[in-house]
């Protein structure tokens, strides 16, 4: 029954565009599958791996460029950029793993926040190739209701869902857990901490740069600012996960979730409209202290709360 | 002779504001030492006192460099604040990621900027004091020089304040009691705890003297510059990017980092273009973390060792 | 016939200082093999070095007639080197089953067979009881039990132990010893550190001695007991016999 939940949850989701929805509305629950799909994709390298990613707006922008630089350039339909997203980012991940897994610790963080800043000047800067700041533009996007696109995400979400299932289940899934519990252990027992520490950042990447290319597809306009944003793309990823719950497969759909209602309803508020990222601000810092596995990994906690049990 | 010319003045401006970037890194550095923390909202705290510098300016009429003796200690008690009432209580946490107290500065600074924003809103702002343009220029003082250099007033005047604070800290950290206390901590944690140094209480002084370094940096800073509340990142990663280069923690290799990295981006500035300049900040930073990841600091140890 | 490890010539620099200096031995297969030397003496240097995380300075590490120094720790356990930790270093936040599957991985096909394998380890290491439990909830005698328990599910024809037996009560420490005896029984060959001198004399096959980096004696833990400059070197060193 349980294996099958999934399925149902999403035959469930499949359905909601029947239902008389608002554009906004299912603007919305696209936005929130397809967080929930860079959520996971994050997840696999951050929670289960332990390596703690500050820009994954690389993958991300570099999804949408492979998308847009294939409609600009090439004039082909932006979704070719799916797949050219796949070998884009493969390539680039392997390059940066090369660069960056072998650091430890806080200098890995802060060279994947680096790597993710020089993209995004970089895109700024070779305006020949992504038009730099003026962005590119979709003239005429593929559906003009959302219906499809919704399908589509859903889609996709799936197909990551049950990736990061499946590795996290294998061989590959106890390697990327050994490896962040101690790196040096496993080295010592016959893992090859190298070859799944790339394995772990390669996949992640890619799916992270196909949610990038589904943006650019759906959004029918990107430009550096947004696509390689820090604190809108790579650190709204680490508080989908942080919020959810890193290293469980629901975590990231209830952050996911979480974060973007939260987002939408402070920008509705008519005072508070521009402190969306304050709020964001302090709900990291209270989920960092106080429920620092998530609301799905310490879900236990919350219940001990609520029935009043007291625990040491 | 123009070539030397823009070679040496790149020089020149690009030292000068490896003064600023030194005292950047030193306050990150201490931290780092000390705490064995990476605050990524150094930045953001050095924009909180740009905004306290602009506003003693423009309400006080208060000259920057002077608001200096006021923000200082102000922003030491908001660093010791925040290390008491969210940084230390994450130490007993215990979490899956293991590197939640980085994300923790991450969302303190987003709390900051967006602050900032709300109360300042996003308006440019400066502090346009009256000598602003003046400068000192090679032909004053040498008639037949066969270049034109020049220095601005404000460039020098920030450069000499940040060596003076500098100076002082040195002395502070090598002569006084509390000093030694803090490089005990920095070096070996427990073995400064079994000597009797209250190590916690130098972790709290220390966020307050990281943050009150930055703070002096942002009072000079302001009054060649436009203060925004996004101004916060760029700093951090200048921050971060110095103290890499000078080696982990280092406060001597801050101060080499932060020469290091003005005059590499001066040149670049200069050279290559000025968008390119931050790309060149991460370039180097990956360069070292690649070729050099003891920084400047390991270099100067294998010269002490004799190796 | 060559010995199942043998190393040449082995230094290993930190700067300026010689942690180990022109140490050779060699281990013979299905022997126990005690390391032991006064603290700082360069023990663990030398599993660093054999386990290939340090590469050493000058000299090499030959298993099974081949040369491993300069390869990755990862390569040499596969070639069926393993080794404890004398910290240990459970991966905490998983089961204890968790932990010995994930070594088991190496040498199974498919997680089928490494579930088989670990329980059969636990079984034999004690603790299958415990299985399920998250290890850093372990206590110190179990978690020694589980370094040993990870090392084994990797099949390994060497295996080094670096104070399995240290803070251990005596009831931790018979089991613990029982089990070493029949890790032996199985054909491993075992290289152990210990400071137990009563644990290293009873069960070792033959004794190195390192003090200050260097090879000082080699023999039966008789001739060792024995030996003059053994015991001077140990002079002032309470073991906690």
């Amino acid at each position: 029954m349980q294996r099958y939940a999934p399925l149902a949850v999403a035959a469930l989701l499949a359905l909601v565009p029947l239902l008389p929805l608002s554009s906004y509305l299912m603007h919305i629950f696209i936005l929130v599958i397809m967080w929930a799909i860079i959520g996971m994709a994050w997840n696999l390298l951050g929670g289960y791996t332990g390596l703690v990613s500050f820009g994954h707006a690389a993958f991300f922008g570099l999804g949408a460029y492979s998308a847009g630089i294939v409609y600009q350039s090439l004039g082909w339909s932006g979704w070719w950029g799916l797949p050219i997203s796949v070998a884009v980012v493969t390539i680039f991940s392997l390059v940066m793993g090369f660069v960056v897994l072998r650091l430890r610790g806080p200098y890995f963080n802060l060279s994947t926040l680096a790597i993710g800043e020089v993209l995004r000047v970089t895109a700024q800067n070779l305006d020949k190739l992504t038009q730099g700041d003026l962005g590119i533009l979709i003239k005429q996007r593929s559906w003009t209701d959302k219906q499809n696109f919704y399908w589509v995400v859903l889609l996709m979400a799936l197909g990551t869902y049950y990736v990061v299932k499946g590795l996290v289940g294998s061989r590959r899934g106890y390697y990327f857990v050994a490896i962040r519990e101690d790196q040096d252990a496993a080295e010592s027992l016959g893992i090859d901490t190298t070859l799944n520490k790339t394995i772990a950042l390669t996949v992640s990447g890619v799916l992270t740069g196909l949610a990038g290319a589904f943006y650019f597809n759906y959004m029918g306009y990107i430009d550096p600012k947004v696509v390689f944003d820090l604190p809108g793309i790579s650190i709204l990823a680490i508080m989908i996960v942080m919020v959810g719950g890193a290293a469980t497969l629901t975590g990231p759909l209830v952050g996911s979730l979480i974060m973007v209602l939260l987002a939408e309803w402070v920008r509705s508020i008519p005072k508070l409209g521009a402190a969306h990222m304050s709020v964001f601000g302090v709900l990291l810092i209270l989920i960092i202290i106080f429920l620092p596995n998530g609301l799905v990994g310490d879900f236990g906690k919350i219940r001990r709360l609520f029935t009043g049990k007291r625990n040491a | 002779m123009p070539k030397l010319e823009v070679f040496l003045q790149t020089l020149i401006q690009g030292f000068l504001l490896g003064g600023l970037y030194a005292l950047i890194g030193l306050g990150m550095a201490l931290i780092m030492g000390v705490m064995k923390i990476i605050n990524l909202a150094h930045g953001q705290l050095m924009m909180v006192a740009m905004y306290m510098a602009f506003w003693l300016f423009t309400l006080g009429r208060v000259d920057p460099y002077l608001s200096v003796v006021l923000v200082v200690p102000a922003m030491f008690v908001l660093g010791v604040g925040i290390q008491k009432f969210l940084i230390n209580p994450l130490q007993r946490v215990d979490s899956i990621m293991p590197q939640n107290q980085i994300i923790l500065t991450v969302g303190i600074g987003m709390v900051l900027t967006n602050l900032a924003t709300l109360f300042f809103s996003g308006d440019y702002r400066s502090t346009p004091v009256s000598y602003a343009t003046k400068a000192w220029y090679l032909s004053d003082f040498w008639k037949s020089s066969p270049l034109e250099l020049s220095i601005s007033y404000k460039e020098l005047v920030s450069f000499l304040v940040a060596a003076a604070i500098t100076t002082a800290l040195w002395f502070f950290l090598q002569k006084t009691d509390t000093g030694k206390s803090i490089r005990a901590t920095a070096q070996d944690r427990d073995a400064a705890l079994l000597m009797g140094v209250n190590v916690e209480r130098m972790r709290v002084v220390t966020f307050g003297i990281g943050t009150a370094l930055v703070g002096a940096a942002g009072c000079l800073f302001i009054p060649a510059y436009y203060l925004f509340p996004d101004l916060g990142g760029q700093f951090t990663t200048i921050a971060f990017v110095v103290t890499i280069i000078g080696g982990l923690g280092s406060t001597t290799g801050a101060i080499f980092g932060g020469l290091i990295l003005a005059i590499f981006e001066s040149f670049t500035a200069t050279y290559v273009g000025m968008g390119w300049a931050t790309v060149g900040r991460f370039v180097i930073f990956v360069a070292v973390l690649i070729f050099l990841p003891g920084g400047v600091y390991s270099l100067i140890r294998s010269k002490k060792l004799g190796k | 016939m060559t010995a199942l490890l043998e190393v040449r010539g082995v230094s290993r620099f930190f700067g300026g200082l010689a942690a180990l200096s022109e140490v050779s031995f060699a281990v013979e297969k299905g022997e126990i093999l005690g390391l032991i030397g006064p603290n700082g003496a360069g023990k663990t240097t030398m599993f660093n070095v054999v386990n290939g995380f340090y590469a050493p300075s000058r000299g090499e590490v030959h298993f099974k007639g081949q040369r491993i120094s300069g390869l990755k720790p990862y390569q040499i356990c596969q070639r069926g080197l393993a080794r404890t930790f004398q910290v240990v270093k459970p991966l905490q936040r998983m089961s204890t089953l968790d932990n010995v599957v994930a070594s088991a991985f190496l040498r199974s096909k498919s997680k089928g067979e490494a579930l088989a394998k670990s329980e059969e380890i636990l079984k034999f290491t004690g603790l299958w009881e415990e299985r399920n439990m998250l290890s850093k909830g372990l206590p110190l005698g179990s978690r020694k039990r589980l370094e040993i328990a990870r090392a084994l599910a990797t099949e390994p024809e060497l295996l080094l132990l670096d104070e399995a037996c240290a803070g251990l009560n005596p009831s931790e420490l018979d089991t613990s010893i029982g089990i070493i005896r029949k890790i032996k029984e199985r054909g491993i060959t075992i290289m152990i550190i210990e400071h137990h001198m009563k644990v290293i004399m009873a069960i070792s096959d033959r004794i190195v001695v390192l003090t200050y980096g260097e090879k000082l004696a080699e023999g039966t833990p008789a001739q060792i007991s024995g030996n003059a400059e053994v015991i001077k070197a140990y002079l002032g060193e309470s073991d906690g016999d």
